[in-house]
């Protein structure tokens, strides 16, 4: 669990940064070359193998552990105060990594299997296929765009708990170096998906 | 002080039980919560009624008897404190108070607010000791040890085995109380030659018993009445990693 979800943070750290070239002031040029090489080259194709098998891995994972602690605990307490003593978004990994699946799958269909298996995507003025420009048609969708932006809100807090729980689940904790994980954690937590919300705004602003 | 109190009655391990209402109306507020039950007991044997049971014994904070959830809170609101040293000044007058049993399903409700911890000892059971005879008390130099890794030894060795940080983790986990054995040796010398084992056994009894996993919502540290530390389950974890990854089987 956690080192799969470590893997899928490394993997968004990436993601994140190509996609932050589409505020550059080019017409996306510079973002669909780094798009076309992040889909053609083989080593990028290799990861991503891993990086879907990971994926498979983290939420067969968090599908035996969500039950597995449900069923150790049956009855709940009446006077219930479970705000007092912990944070919601810690008891709500697995809701929370269900939405962030039910978008993976809408993000997929609508950006990786076009650019990936179809020829759907036209060519920009250097004769690079042109993800920009799909990405740009579908948030200036406001519907689809706040979509996006809701989901984004939902990965900030699976990663508000995740990032810093993945290290102590594996047995890393320190009095001087835990205080700075969890610093990096939030700040991750924030800037990432804060980044990614940024685009349909961006477009929506632009148009 | 008057109080209403919602209390959690069941006859047996298989009644299914519900919740009855009591009215207090002449509560001491130098009282402890257990006082406080033993004046509902009076007032019930008085009217004919089965007393409620609850499990208690040192009444001082040490022995871990006093399982109670009080208004949602394992040992009640109060940080870093056991049912029995919860004072009833803590409460307000006309304050409506629900008491449960601890909640797991690896501690069985056996009658009222009484739950079955014996899970609790088969863990210890499995490692949660040294296996040569210590002896009287050796000379305190003999083994160096440093303060550091002492006192942590000593914070860890605190637990008293109530079972609140299982009561109070959504998961059921007993990461918390294992963690806690498993720190105390595994942080001294004496305790070094059945680290391993100890680990390996002690999470193997802690999964069969249906104790749930640890995702570190931090429930536990916030309820235990001797503020153990989560690093201990960090400790824990580290040293199921290492002895996963050390011991080779014949
Ligand atoms: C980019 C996507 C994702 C990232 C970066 C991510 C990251 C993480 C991390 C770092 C953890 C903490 C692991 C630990 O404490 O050992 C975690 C836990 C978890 N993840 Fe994910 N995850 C992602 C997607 C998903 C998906 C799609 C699901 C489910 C369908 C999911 C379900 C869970 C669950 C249930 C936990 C819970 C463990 C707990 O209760 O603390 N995650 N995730
Ligand atoms: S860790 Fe704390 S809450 Fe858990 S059994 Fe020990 S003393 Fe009780
Ligand atoms: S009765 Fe012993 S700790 Fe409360």
């Amino acid at each position: 669990m956690s080192l799969t979800g470590l893997f899928l943070i490394s993997f968004l750290l990436v993601h994140c940064s190509i996609n932050a070239l589409m505020f550059l002031n080019d017409d996306g040029l510079l973002f669909n070359e780094a798009a076309h090489f992040m889909a053609s080259n083989i080593l990028i194709r290799t990861v991503e193998i891993f990086l879907f098998l990971f994926l498979i891995i983290h939420i067969l994972q968090s599908v035996a552990i969500t039950r597995q602690n449900m069923k150790a605990r049956t009855i709940s307490y009446a006077g219930s105060s479970a705000t007092a003593t912990s944070k919601w978004y810690s008891r709500s990994m697995g809701i929370l990594g269900a939405l962030i699946l039910v978008f993976l799958v809408i993000h997929l269909k609508d950006f990786f299997i076009p650019s990936r298996f179809t020829d759907r995507l036209g060519f920009d003025s250097n004769g690079t296929p042109d993800m920009y420009s799909e990405v740009k048609m579908a948030f200036e969708n406001p519907a689809y765009a706040m979509i996006y932006i809701l989901s984004m809100i939902v990965l900030a807090y699976h990663l508000l708990h995740g990032f810093q729980s993945a290290f102590r689940s594996l047995g890393i904790y320190h009095k001087k170096y835990t205080p700075v994980i969890e610093f990096l954690g939030t700040a991750f937590s924030i800037v990432v998906p804060a980044v990614f919300a940024a685009m349909p705004i961006f477009f929506l602003l632009k148009k | 002080m008057r109080l209403t109190l919602k209390v959690w009655r069941q006859k047996n391990k298989s009644d299914k039980g519900g919740f009855e209402t009591y009215q207090l109306n002449n509560v001491d507020t130098h009282a402890s919560f257990l006082e406080m039950m033993d004046v509902l007991n009076e007032q019930l044997v008085n009217e004919n009624k089965i007393p409620v049971a609850f499990d208690h014994d040192c009444r001082e904070g040490i022995c871990g008897a006093c399982s109670m959830v009080i208004n949602g809170r394992p040992h009640g609101p109060l940080k870093g404190t056991t049912t029995c040293q919860l004072h009833m000044r803590h409460f307000h007058d006309g304050e409506t108070v629900t008491i449960e049993p601890f909640r797991a399903n690896a501690f069985p409700v056996l009658k009222d607010l009484v739950v079955d911890r014996s899970s609790f000892e088969r863990i210890q059971q499995a490692g949660g000791y040294i296996s040569v005879g210590t002896g009287s008390a050796p000379e305190a130099n003999n083994i160096p040890v440093n303060k550091v890794d002492a006192e942590k030894a000593f914070d860890s060795a605190a637990c008293i085995g109530c079972g609140a940080c299982v009561a109070a983790c959504k998961n059921g986990s007993a990461m918390l109380f294992v963690g806690a054995k498993v720190s105390q040796y595994a942080l001294l010398p004496q305790g070094h030659p059945e680290r391993n084992e100890r680990v390996l056994n002690m999470v193997a009894v802690m999964d069969e018993e249906g104790f749930g996993g640890c995702t570190n919502t931090g429930a536990c540290e916030a309820e235990c009445p001797k503020e153990i530390s989560v690093a201990n389950i960090m400790r824990l974890n580290r040293e199921y990693i290492s002895a996963k990854l050390s011991v080779e089987k014949e």
